[in-house]
């Protein structure tokens, strides 16, 4: 307490007024003291003289007992601190052009990293917001198409009943709804999930409650819980909105309850609406249709792999059990941070490297710049040595220095690092947004500004390092001697050299990631994707299932579609396939078998699309062989199907694929006849390989949801409107949804939005890294020519051409940017070696880009280099000489 | 002066709490000539070192400064004991007649074999 109070009135202390306040009145209390003493000196018989020497002699010095009081009445070591802080700034505002680079520079290494760290931390270092989410699980079927596929209902309660590792097991599924609403049917994004969904997940409603045990049957009450953003738009947050019902699907739900606003959960969003899972229907029912995700959560003690061996020991029964359906159907999981955000790291993880080999840059770049300025303050510190500074206060300047510097890039990085963060979140599409709830916790938030404060304070050390330890290469007297030439120079030459080696190699890395990025990107945008996507418009329609889910009411629901869209203007072609169009890779496949070949019950399962006549000719897709389905082929007629060339060249290699029959995995087989090969069509990603697939008539496999595609003679997007209203018309409860030129579908794709994503990042990155690594070559090289004048200018006079000083420069420039870029050859292709898995079709080693990016640097660095040479060819001998 | 002790330290914030105590009321010099009078001129003392042990003490709270006129019509600021100065000495003198008193004990020509 005493301390306390004394530490609190040094500190007020050194408040000025106060200080000053304090210096008056001990100035006149040491002169009272005098006064009285040489009183009583004179009483004692001494003369005027000797009084006040005496007196003075016995207090010890006035100055020296201001300079114990006034150590006693502040704090030194801030005092100091203050004291080189003034200095400091006034130091860096005397030098404005290098304060202004070095700060701009840190900056923006700064406000790149943040920025991306902050992706980071939402994505990868945030905990979910679930309870213990460490423990959560995503449950899976495997088979040999897709390692994570989704679960049958009978299967998952097999799964759920007979584990002994899991706490509990719940399902979900994402889905879309059509919401009724008093301006017709709108399209929703929701889930339908099993009781326990978000109990298993550590999640309580902040309004209302959570589904009870049974709600998911198909006895219960329909219910739905909102999500926090729903109720806040549809229904204002209005607290009596518990339940009111909301018609889905034709259907009554009643609301029982509102999701917390901090709960995502990335596999099923965009989801507004989560209704009880109320298994029925066809496909609820059929232990063979694979509709829902899994998780659950592990019992206490219990690791992933036991869990999973438990699983897969129960899919093994379940085979045995029901070979028909489980053949091949194993069990695969996978902790539930995998399953949201197992896609997005290495892409996060490539960005956090590309923007911290930026920073490095950056950071060695001003460290530089303080290099070339502790040289020329090389006299200022001699003479502050020469007049009794201790190397540790020399020291502590260089240190309050640097940090003065990285304060003020670091406020300002990180200012413009929030406005970069929404920078990027407006790069990304709304459809990726919406599938990546978790980068909604994007902000400044106490991680990242620890991360921002980590990397400053490396920053500071290393600015402060680097003009710090050349001190004790200053020698007093050789610094104070006039135009020295001593060897200090060459030894910084020495050291920024590396330094802008160390730029150079740095930047070749990244340009040469930017450059195999883009050369991704571009291969990505004209692999081919089997469609003429010029003049190709695209749109999903949603119908009604009870209006429009039997076969007859399906297909006349098709036919009215197509003659209606023809008959607009500038419409070529009209078709369409069930669930989507391509790209969209829905998911949904098929067990098929070769009639005539032996059979063992093994399931070959392949993606299933049911198509209309025409909807081929409408792609611009070429039928190699045979012929398209017609409009006739009904359920009455007999079975055909198309096969794409992949399915040709694997099941029928050598063979001539139309003599062939098909069947499903009926017993007994109903064949199926080909008539057709298709080329191939991309159905999925456009990164992934394309598998065998099978088309059939959709006249004969009917669905509710629809994928339109229209060839049209005029502009794509005028068209769109049209597209729209025309479905509008047909039924104000069918509902259109994202019609959309195919050109856009193709660079909308997520694949092709994750690689420009990169591809632009890192590609900025790239050319903020390129400048500021010429920046940093022309600087050595600008400072080597100024520490050479002399140099030159004698050479000159004796006779050397202005060519031989040019090269003599370039030289020396050529030198450090080519062992930049040879050192940066070797760095990139191991730094794209880890990336691989981010490239497309292109080789970590591809020589034409690391030859572009080498020709790149090499003619910046010349032209940086130039500039310096010019000024030394133009070098007067007779002012060089002089000068001295 | 060769054989003046120099003042410990520590011991001089002691010794002025106690001075004040004894002289009530009393400015820098006159505590520094007291202090010098009581150790029988055997002790050194550079009057300016008193400073800034007064303002420690009077940063802690244990003693307080107001100006007044000294006895020579000198103007001159007086320092007094605060209460808490009062019990800070009370616990210092205790403490300085404990360590004085063991290390007499070791100083004193030992008879008792151990």
């Amino acid at each position: 307490m005493k301390l306390l109070r004394a530490w609190a009135l040094r500190l007020a202390g050194m408040l000025p007024g106060k200080r000053r306040a304090q210096e008056r009145e001990l100035a006149a209390e040491i002169d009272s003291h005098l006064q009285m003493h040489i009183d009583d000196n004179l009483r004692a018989g001494m003369t005027a003289e000797q009084a006040r020497r005496m007196a003075m002699l016995q207090l010890g010095g006035v100055e020296a007992t201001k300079e114990a009081y006034r150590d006693r009445s502040t704090i030194p070591f801030l005092d100091h601190l203050l004291q080189d802080l003034r200095f400091a700034i006034r130091q860096l505002r005397k030098n404005l052009g290098f304060t202004c680079t070095a700060v701009l520079v840190l900056a923006l290494g700064m406000c790149a990293s943040v920025a991306i760290f902050a992706f980071v931390d939402a994505a990868l270092i945030k905990p979910l917001p679930y309870r213990n989410p460490s423990r959560l699980a995503g449950v899976f079927e495997s088979v040999a198409m897709f390692p994570q596929s989704n679960l049958s209902y009978p299967d998952y309660l097999d799964w759920k009943k007979l584990n002994t590792t899991l706490s509990s097991l719940d399902a979900y599924q994402h889905r879309g709804f059509l919401v009724s609403t008093p301006a017709g049917a709108q399209p929703v994004r929701g889930a339908r999930v099993s009781d326990g969904f978000f109990r298993t997940l550590g999640v309580v409603p902040v309004l209302g409650r959570d589904f009870y045990a049974g709600e998911d049957l198909p006895t219960a009450p329909r219910t739905v819980l909102l999500s926090y953003a729903a109720w806040q738009q549809r229904y204002g947050g209005r607290p009596d909105v518990l339940g009111q019902a909301v018609t889905l699907d034709g259907a009554p739900n009643i609301i029982v309850g509102v999701l917390p606003r901090e709960f995502h959960f990335a596999p099923a969003e965009p989801a507004d609406f989560w209704t009880a899972l109320h298994a029925q229907g066809e496909c609820d029912l059929r232990r063979s249709c694979h509709s829902l995700y899994g998780v659950g959560r592990l019992k206490d003690g219990v690791s992933l792999q036991a869990a999973s061996a438990n699983m897969t020991s129960i899919a093994r029964q379940l085979e045995k059990q029901y070979p028909d359906s489980n053949s091949g159907q194993g069990a695969a999981l996978m902790p539930l941070t995998e399953v949201i955000v197992g896609d997005i790291r290495p892409l996060l993880l490539l960005l956090l490297s590309g923007a911290g080999l930026l920073l490095l840059i950056a950071a060695v770049n001003v460290a530089a710049l303080l290099l070339v300025r502790s040289e020329s303050r090389k006299r200022e510190i001699a003479v502050r040595t020469a007049l009794g500074a201790s190397a540790g206060r020399l020291v502590s300047q260089f240190v309050t220095e640097a940090c003065v510097l990285v304060a003020a890039g670091g406020i300002l990085g990180l200012v413009s690092a929030r406005w970069a963060m929404q920078l990027l979140v407006s790069l990304i599409s709304e459809d990726m947004l919406a599938r990546t709830p978790f980068l909604q916790g994007l902000g400044l938030n106490i991680r990242v500004l620890a991360f921002a404060g980590v990397v400053s304070l490396l920053a500071a050390a290393l600015f402060s390092l680097a003009p710090g330890l050349r001190i004790r290469r200053f020698e007093t007297r050789e610094g104070l001697a006039e135009g020295s030439r001593g060897s200090a120079g060459t030894v910084w030459r020495r050291l920024g050299s590396r330094l802008v080696v160390l730029e150079l190699a740095t930047a070749m890395v990244l340009l040469v990631g930017a450059g195999l990025l883009v050369k991704s990107l571009h291969r990505l945008m004209h692999v081919g994707i089997g469609v003429e996507a010029d003049h190709l418009v695209t749109m999903d329609v949603m119908a009604p299932p009870a209006t429009y889910g039997k076969e007859a009411q399906a297909i006349a629901l098709g036919r009215t579609i197509v003659d209606r869209i023809r008959s607009l203007p500038g419409v070529k072609s009209v078709g369409f396939a069930a669930n989507g169009v391509p790209l969209q890779g829905n998911g949904n496949t098929t067990w098929v078998r070769v009639l005539g070949r032996p059979w063992h019950g093994e399931h070959n399962e392949m993606p299933e699309r049911d198509i209309s006549a025409g909807y081929f000719a409408t792609l611009g897709a070429k039928l190699v062989r045979g012929r398209d389905f017609s409009d006739v082929e009904d359920a009455s007629k007999p079975h055909v199907a198309i096969i794409n060339q992949a399915f040709a060249r694997h099941y029928f290699p050598g063979e001539d694929a139309l003599a062939r029959q098909l069947s499903f995995l009926s017993t007994p087989p109903v064949p199926i006849q080909i008539v057709g090969i298709v080329e191939d069509i991309r159905e999925g990603p456009l990164d992934a390989a394309i598998p065998p697939v099978i088309y059939f008539p959709f006249n004969q496999s009917t669905d509710t949801y629809l994928g339109l595609v229209v060839r049209t003679a005029q502009d794509e997007r005028s068209l769109l409107p049209a597209l729209a209203a025309t479905i509008r018309q047909i039924d104000p409860g069918i509902v259109p949804i994202g019609a959309a030129a195919m050109t856009d579908r193709v660079s909308d794709s997520p694949s092709a939005a994750v690689h420009r994503f990169s591809a632009r990042l890192v590609g900025g990155f790239a050319v903020l890294a390129l400048l500021l690594g010429v920046v940093g070559l022309y600087g050595v090289v600008a400072y080597s020519v100024s520490q050479r004048t002399r140099e030159i200018g004698v050479r000159i006079a004796l006779g050397a051409q202005r060519g031989s000083v040019y090269r003599l420069i370039v030289k020396e420039a050529g030198w450090l940017a080519a062992i930049g870029i040879a050192i940066g050859l070797a760095c990139s292709v191991a730094a794209a070696t880890l990336i691989r898995g981010l490239l497309f079709a292109v080789q970590p080693w591809d020589f034409p880009t690391l030859a572009a990016v080498a020709a790149v640097l090499g003619i910046a660095a010349l032209v940086a280099s130039f500039i310096p040479a010019r000024r030394a060819a133009s070098i007067d001998p007779v002012e060089a000489l002089r000068a001295e | 002066m060769g054989d003046k002790a120099d003042v410990w330290q520590g011991t001089l914030a002691l010794m002025v709490l106690k001075t004040i105590e004894t002289l009530g009321p009393l400015h820098g010099y006159g505590i520094a000539r007291r202090i010098e009078q009581t150790s029988g001129n055997l002790l050194s003392l550079n009057y300016g070192t008193l400073y800034p042990a007064l303002l420690k003490l009077e940063q802690e709270g244990a003693i307080a400064s107001e100006w007044g006129v000294s006895e020579n019509n000198r103007k001159a600021k007086f320092y007094r004991l605060t209460r808490a100065g009062r019990k800070q000495l009370g616990k210092a003198t205790l403490d300085w007649e404990q360590t004085t008193a063991i290390l007499a004990r070791f100083l004193a020509p030992s008879e008792d074999p151990v």
